[in-house]
């Protein structure tokens, strides 16, 4: 006999289901509930750094885009400062590093506009490279799946990070980078997330 | 500073694995690789906060924030409340809880959806609130039919209520589904099914709760939420958690 331990459990996970839209992006369902929607807008019209746009696909395991996602984005701001509740003026005013965006119900491709993040301290005194950390959650992925997009254009820094350097295999590494590209003046990072096969994502359990 | 600490690993083996054949739609969309495995750095024990100023006074009340006026949606009225803890048996207070549902005859407001059940006109069937000081948290709404969908040729959902909590931080975020009390669809569902253990299924079964129903107007049940409990890092050498 032993005393018990009087934790909790942690509530199981179920997935999201095919109507998340409803649920957490209304007006991009297609019906207007809400004054205000959350997490449209990561960055806000004052913070600092380069405007970018992030844009991809979430592919299956039979290569077909899904079309039901819904991914939600976490990062720092362009100095590498999460927001802090406690210490709200730490980042821009506006500057919320918090999003969420759905795929399109045809294509399949999903895209938000944020400033670049900044890098961002590590453990034990470590850096860690620019990168964004992204949910994502759809109908058929039963708990939702850690990620992060790094950027291929931060060589020096990615060589370095504590986090790319934990996957033991160089060559899925590359599937964390986004690919920088220019489109009317417009940087655009490139980043497709495949759930299985050949060049599978990798995933973190954080 | 409870708000700083690492979080306790989460326990892959409560909640469902990615790849669960009877639900099939997990087949093709589940990671075949191990999941790396990562140790909490800012990027996972900070989140995203929300404030008040961004709700509407019925956010939470699914009979009005969709009907029109001197109207509600037709089906039974429920108060579906309780509260968000960690697993330190903590109160999340200020945490947003977001909520989705199909309405009293199972269909959905969605465009996917094409169920025989009508749309209600006066039903939107989404909520969204903050917890109070005290991580409790209510909505009104009626109570979601079951529906047929497609995976064996006659499945279908047990009545439920999509519920999506963020918590303190990104390693927290967490999306799920609450279940009724009674119903019999819920042990045959194969999506319940993919909680490999009896009590975790039992765990999102919302309990009646004829203390907080309000006689003559509507039934309640009370569905608490626990997200992951944050380390005390009392014997390492930064002096964090609790
Ligand atoms: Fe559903």
């Amino acid at each position: 006999m032993v005393q018990k331990l009087d934790y909790l459990r942690e509530t199981p996970s179920q997935t999201a289901g095919p109507y998340v839209h409803i649920g957490l992006a209304p007006g991009a369902a297609g019906f207007d509930i809400y004054d205000q929607e959350m997490g449209w807008d990561i960055a806000g019209p004052n913070a600092k750094g380069e405007r970018i746009r992030v844009e991809g696909l979430v592919i299956d395991g039979t290569g077909s885009p899904v079309k039901d996602v819904m991914l939600e984005a976490w990062q720092a701001d362009s100095q590498g400062r999460y927001v802090d509740p406690k210490n709200p003026d730490a980042t821009e005013e506006g500057f919320c590093g918090w999003g969420r965006v759905i795929t399109n119900f045809e294509t399949g491709e999903w895209g938000f506009d944020t400033v670049k993040p900044g890098s961002v301290p590590g453990r034990n005194g470590s850096t860690q490279a620019p990168h964004i950390n992204l949910w994502v959650v759809a109908r058929g992925i039963n708990i939702g799946l850690n990620t992060r997009l790094y950027f291929d254009d931060e060589t020096a820094a990615n060589a370095d990070d504590p986090v790319l350097n934990v996957v033991e295999w160089e060559n899925r590494r590359a599937t964390l980078l986004a690919k920088r590209t220019e489109r009317d003046g417009k940087i655009v990072y490139r980043f497709d997330i495949n759930l299985q096969g050949e060049n599978e994502t990798v995933f973190f359990d954080i | 500073m409870t708000d700083q600490g690492e979080f306790f690993q989460r326990d892959r083996e409560w909640h469902p694995p990615a790849f669960t054949p009877d639900y099939k739609t997990s087949v093709a969309r589940s990671p075949r690789n191990a999941l790396i495995s990562l140790e909490n750095t800012q990027s996972e024990i900070t989140g995203p906060t929300f404030g008040h100023n961004a709700f509407g006074t019925h956010d939470n009340d699914l009979l009005l924030n969709y009907a029109q006026a001197g109207e509600s949606p037709i089906g039974e009225r429920i108060i579906l409340h309780g509260r968000v803890l960690d697993e330190n048996c903590r109160p999340v207070p200020n945490t947003l809880v977001e909520i989705w549902q199909a309405n009293a005859g199972g269909r959905y407001r969605h465009k996917k959806d094409t169920y025989l059940a009508p749309i209600d006109p006066n039903f939107g069937g989404c909520g969204r609130t903050l917890t109070d000081e005290n991580g409790y948290y209510f909505f009104r709404t009626v109570k979601p039919g079951a529906y047929p969908w497609r995976n064996l040729v006659n499945n279908w959902r047990p009545a439920h209520i999509h519920v999506s909590v963020f918590g303190t931080a990104f390693a927290q975020r967490l999306i799920t589904q609450c279940y009724f009390e009674g119903d019999p669809l819920v042990d045959k569902c194969p999506i319940v099914k993919t909680i490999p253990s009896q009590e975790g299924r039992d765990s999102l079964g919302a309990a009646l709760d004829m203390n907080a129903s309000v006689p003559l107007d509507s039934l309640a049940y009370k569905f608490d939420i626990v997200l992951r409990g944050r380390r005390s890092t009392l014997f390492e050498n930064r002096m964090e958690g609790n």
